[in-house]
């Protein structure tokens, strides 16, 4: 009696460390997965670019490497943050092991939280090494194209030689491309949550695709939706009711769409790099509450 | 049933609640000119269903260099018009990649203009001068678009100084756009000199340009190189300055 009475007394309603296991076996799980197999591409990707460019000049090199980099590591997080999450759920309702966690005094919210870290983890891990990639082979080759414009210019002016330079590192690796790989990552995480909730209550992992590709191009419309919503009062009932809805539930993507203009040159300011941030965090936190509710409730 | 009803309530509790924010974040946006795309039929019948969508997607970027690299490919092949066709999408795309104007505008002002001059199937020479006007004046286009889009880059200011130096032979306004490209951020030190050229080419401008070039001269070694002395020289002689005011001959 004793001995139950402590056990109950140990038990924490919320552990950090049962959460850390379940995101841990998430992630080996989806590693089973050959999901990684999306770092082979990119890495082919880049390789092939840098092989196609070798045709242009250096401004023009870097600057499609890095659109086409960026851009690349956009979409493989995007379809990985997708693809990877429909799966969690269905999967362990699948192979029972859903039920064999939830025998367990594991409250159902942690079981949520375990799978969106599992998955946040997974996309970390991913776009760490795609980002760790692409700015080797950057800086790889600014440092290839300083050398060898030095060797060309080295008897020139002083002042000709640190002009040609310093255009060099201009167009090369610069800290507000971290800027932009933190923001491919929070767009990446929020499609994870977004996914997550949707997987809550749907039935087959290709439900949850196809919906979360629908969303998405949805959400990057938001915007227009939101606008035109609050700005055209003279448009039917039908059609604002239609647009607010649109407005109200979905996110707006094209907020985290910074990346364009950081390869641009543009340099993005703190705040909003900050309001995107605490944004993007706001609507992980609101979707993976929706989920935990929705999950608290389906029957298993 | 009721739960869904519930879980539909907070999504849209939380869309009233997140509403301000978004807003305040687009304004944000279109003040500091990020995302400055303008969605209209005009751009989608420009860049077509498919980019138009891609453009929205976030992958903006991809589809410019994609059109860039086209209009490299079609440069190639000599296809001007396509090569205008294409670079209009690009700068529409990427509006603040000072990099797509410049080269927009180079193709434009200096190889289709000269292709247009040299054109065979055009026997009669007003007409091949005709388009060739018509060439330049389609890349100082760009360059002007590309400038307000991109006010503190240098390169822009530079490359339509040169287009006014090289193609109209307006030595003011090549020295004004000089002048524009040296107080801009970055801007490599010969901008100064440029515009100090140019002014010493402009008829009444003399003393201006000399007072210019001598400021530089007196910067120190690494300002006195040949064409800046070779220039102070001429104005010297031309504007009569005393002998004990003018610059050493240069040790032979």
């Amino acid at each position: 009696m004793t001995e139950q009475i402590s056990t109950v007394a140990k038990y924490r309603r919320f552990s950090p460390w049962r959460v850390l296991a379940l995101a841990t076996n998430a992630l080996v799980e989806l590693a089973r997965q050959k999901v990684f197999y999306v770092l082979l591409i990119f890495a082919l990707i880049l390789i092939g670019s840098s092989v196609l460019m070798a045709r242009f000049a250096f401004q023009q090199e870097f600057q499609i490497l890095k659109d086409v980099s960026l851009g690349a590591m956009s979409l493989f997080t995007s379809i990985l943050a997708i693809v990877a999450t429909a799966r969690l759920i269905p999967q362990d309702l699948e192979d029972r092991t859903l039920y064999t966690i939830l025998a367990k005094p594991v409250p159902r919210y942690e079981y949520i939280l375990g799978k969106l870290f599992g998955a946040l983890l997974l996309l970390a891990i991913s776009i760490a090494v795609m980002a760790a990639l692409f700015a080797a082979i950057l800086y790889l080759r600014e440092q290839s194209v300083l050398d060898q414009t030095w060797r060309q210019m080295r008897s020139g002016p002083p002042g000709q030689v640190d002009d040609a330079l310093s255009t060099i590192r201009a167009s090369g690796l610069n800290s507000d491309i971290f800027v932009g790989v933190t923001v491919i990552f929070l767009k990446a995480s929020l499609l994870a949550a977004l996914t997550l909730f949707i997987s809550t209550f749907a039935t087959t992992n290709i439900f949850t695709v196809v919906v979360m590709v629908v969303v998405y191009f949805i959400a990057h419309l938001q915007p227009v939706a939101r606008e035109y919503w609050l700005q055209q009062a003279h448009a039917g009932w039908i059609s604002r009711g239609f647009l607010a809805l649109v407005a109200l539930i979905f996110p707006d993507l094209q907020a985290f769409n910074l990346v364009d203009d950081i390869v641009a040159g543009v340099a993005i300011p703190m705040a909003i790099f900050t309001k995107t941030l605490l944004l993007g965090i706001f609507y992980i936190v609101i979707y993976t509450m929706a989920a935990i509710f929705v999950f608290y409730g389906k029957e298993l | 049933m009721t739960r869904a009803l519930i879980t539909l309530g907070i999504i849209l509790g939380f869309g009233i609640l997140k509403l301000p924010a978004e807003r305040s974040l687009a304004q944000e946006h279109r003040d500091w000119h990020l995302a400055d795309l303008d969605l209209n039929l005009t751009l989608r019948e420009k860049i077509g269903q498919v980019g138009f969508v891609a453009a929205l997607s976030g992958f903006r970027a991809m589809l410019a260099d994609i059109l860039f690299i086209q209009a490299e490919a079609a440069w190639e092949r000599t296809e001007w018009g396509r090569v205008l066709f294409l670079f209009r999408q690009v700068t529409a795309l990427q509006p603040h990649v000072p990099l797509f104007w410049d080269m927009a505008a180079w193709h434009m002002a200096w190889n289709a203009s000269a292709a247009a001059m040299n054109n065979p199937k055009q026997p009669r020479q007003a007409l091949r001068i005709k388009a060739q006007r018509e060439y330049f004046t389609i890349g100082k286009d760009f360059l002007e678009r590309g400038i307000k889009n991109n006010p503190r880059n240098p390169k822009l200011y530079e490359s339509l100084a040169m287009l006014y130096r090289d193609k109209y032979n307006d030595h003011a306004r090549a020295s004004e756009f000089f002048r524009k490209a040296a107080d801009c951020p970055g801007a490599p030190s010969y901008d100064k000199r440029f515009s100090g050229y140019e002014l010493s080419y402009c008829e009444g401008w003399e003393p201006q340009a000399y007072i210019q070039l001598r400021r530089l001269y007196d910067e120190g070694e690494q300002e006195r190189l040949p064409t800046l002395i070779k220039r102070l020289k001429y104005l010297e002689t031309k504007l009569n300055i005393p002998p004990s005011q003018r610059i050493p001959d240069q040790v032979k």
